[in-house]
């Protein structure tokens, strides 16, 4: 394994962990209010400080970052279970009217600015979680699409394809049992980037109050509170800003190191 | 070229309207009558009905949706519905703001990244190279908002060099409304500067692998000889149409960081719109970002396929 896929993973991987932790353990109760002790710098008994409810930031970070995760995560999830079947259908039957079809919506899907389209949903559904997931995971198919059709297309002209052909397997088939494993690693790598991009969107989406509702706590929902305090404590929003840049640093890292490992061609160019 | 240019075309009307037709439908489903918005839970029936047929709501929607598209291609974006005001005019107001934003955070973002990617692909391998690689990976990680903020607490309340928010307006003097511009730009263009940058690096480096460059130095040109006569020209070509494609995520980020610094533009705009349920204005503003977004790709396209005639023969 190369040094980047190790940090990459050895840092995102610590904050998908204290997410995790946060199910069960978190050092204060993030939600507990203590106003004589607010708006305390990072030290002592309050590691990362507390907000202006006097509310443990730490423990603020982890739960918020267990939201981050699961939005980001929920929305890949809707990105591939759409996604990638088309890909593998549009490569299928490539050059048919149904490629074509599948590759002009995808085109038109691509030209909505993903942050227009999320202010489309939530202006009309309203702002929650569920339609920043819903947004951001439209958004997340034809990127899956395209990877799996772009992917899918040289290993048709393959021989190990032709000899499945042969053997009488029909089209479908040989997409999910053939076709779908050789483009597997792509999509990993697809996936690590959409992760990591899944994250910086409920940030943004939340941070303009159009993502997850209070009294849910999100990385991005911090920061929107921080915003009128960040004067007085600037604290409040360097550390939720942080862990933002740190999870989604990690996840970048892991995917580039991913990608490299896979297709050891593109080692020349990196590094 | 020209039978690319008429298909490539083709597909731009196409879509324009699927994607104006998705925009009406999503609006048009949308829970909630502007007009008893408006009048609020007391109205009489009469004065709903009044105001919604003064609103145009009580025509059926397949002639509404002609109406508002084909006002749209005339410059008529609609009224809006609480201010009464043409939307067109609003926009007008707004987009001074947004769009000399969007092309400041450009401008920033090419004067950064294209000798910071030059530098690094000269250094290839070396610990400068790793150096730019390393804040470039930085750079794409930090929220642009995030970014916004910190410059805030730095350059506009520590240092107070910049204004911390607001907009003067263009008619106070250039110098003031870029001055009030300037810690946007730079917020905005951080991230896409760091993209430019690997793009602008792995492209030489590819073209720096390539016969020519070895022919130009094996008649004595030296190697930076070679780099800014030879590889340059060449590897901006993929660069080129990164910068197209930023200018439109730079657009639509606009809608954010005028959130962080109080700012007019199309994107406070969107937002008073839908807290104001003015669906008219939300309409046709996410309609005019989408138009830019269609259009800019499209004249990308075509670029791309002036310079480089391989490409005509796909679609």
């Amino acid at each position: 394994m190369n040094r980047q896929l190790v940090s990459g993973l050895c840092l995102s991987g610590f904050f998908i962990l204290l997410a995790v932790l946060s199910l069960v353990w978190t050092p204060f109760d993030h939600t507990a209010l203590n106003i004589p002790d607010k708006l305390k710098p990072p030290g002592g008994v309050h590691l990362l400080g507390t907000d202006h409810l006097g509310r443990d930031i730490l423990s603020m970070v982890m739960v918020g970052a267990r939201t981050s995760v699961a939005v980001a995560l929920l929305a890949l999830a809707i990105g591939l279970i759409l996604g990638v079947p088309l890909g593998l259908a549009a490569a299928a039957r490539r050059g048919s009217w149904l490629d074509e079809f599948i590759m002009r919506g995808n085109d038109i899907v691509f030209a909505f600015p993903l942050l227009v389209m999320a202010i489309l949903i939530t202006a009309v559904f309203g702002p929650s979680a569920v339609n920043a997931i819903i947004a951001f995971g439209i958004f997340n198919i034809p990127v899956f699409a395209r990877v799996t059709r772009g992917a899918a297309l040289p290993l048709w002209e393959r021989e190990f394809i032709l000899a499945a052909q042969v053997a009488g397997k029909g089209t479908a088939r040989i997409s999910v049992e053939h076709i779908l494993p050789n483009v597997s690693n792509m999509l990993i790598v697809q996936g690590t980037i959409q992760f990591a991009l899944g994250i910086q969107v409920e940030a943004a989406l939340s941070f303009v109050g159009l993502g997850v509702q209070p009294p849910t706590p999100s990385l991005g929902r911090m920061l929107a509170d921080a915003q009128t305090l960040v004067t007085l404590a600037p604290h409040l929003a360097i550390v939720p800003g942080v862990a933002i840049i740190l999870i989604v640093l990690g996840l970048n890292l892991a995917g580039d190191g991913l990608r490299d490992q896979l297709d050891p061609r593109l080692r020349r160019l990196r590094t | 070229m020209l039978r690319y240019f008429i298909k490539r075309t083709g597909s731009l009307v196409l879509s324009l309207a699927v994607a104006s037709l998705i925009i009406f439908t999503v609006i048009e489903i949308a829970p909630g009558d502007p007009a008893s918005f408006m009048l609020g839970l007391n109205a009489q029936p009469e004065t709903l009905a009044a105001l919604r047929s003064e609103l145009g709501l009580d025509v059926p929607k397949v002639q509404r949706y002609l109406a508002w598209t084909g006002g749209m291609l005339t410059g008529d974006f609609g009224t809006s519905y609480t201010y009464r005001t043409p939307v067109s005019q609003m926009v007008a107001d707004r987009i001074g703001v947004s769009l000399p934003l969007a092309l400041y955070a450009l401008a920033l973002a090419i004067v950064i990244a294209i000798p910071a990617g030059v530098f690094a692909a000269g250094r290839h391998g070396r610990v400068a190279d790793t150096g730019v690689m390393g804040a470039t990976q930085l750079g794409v990680a930090v929220p642009n908002f995030w970014f916004a903020m910190m410059l805030v607490l730095v350059f506009a309340i520590q240092w107070r060099w910049f204004p911390a928010g607001g907009f003067p307006g263009w008619d106070k003097g250039l110098g003031a409304a870029v001055h009030a511009l300037t810690l946007p730009a730079i917020a905005l263009a951080l991230p896409q500067a760091a993209i430019l940058t690997r793009v602008m690096r792995s492209s030489l480096l590819e073209v720096m692998g390539e016969d020519f460059m070895r022919t130009a130095r094996a008649k004595g040109l030296s190697r930076r000889q070679t780099i800014w006569r030879h590889g340059l020209r060449n590897a901006f070509i993929p660069v080129l149409t990164i910068i197209g494609l930023q200018f439109s995520f730079l657009f639509a980020g606009t809608i954010i960081i005028e959130q962080v610094f109080y700012l007019p533009g199309l994107g406070r705009l969107i937002f008073q719109s839908i807290s104001a349920r003015d669906l008219i204005v939300v309409e046709s503003v996410v309609m005019l970002v989408v138009f830019a977004v269609i259009m800019i790709n499209f004249i990308v396209d075509l670029a791309y396929a002036a310079v480089d005639p391989r490409l005509r023969s796909r679609t």
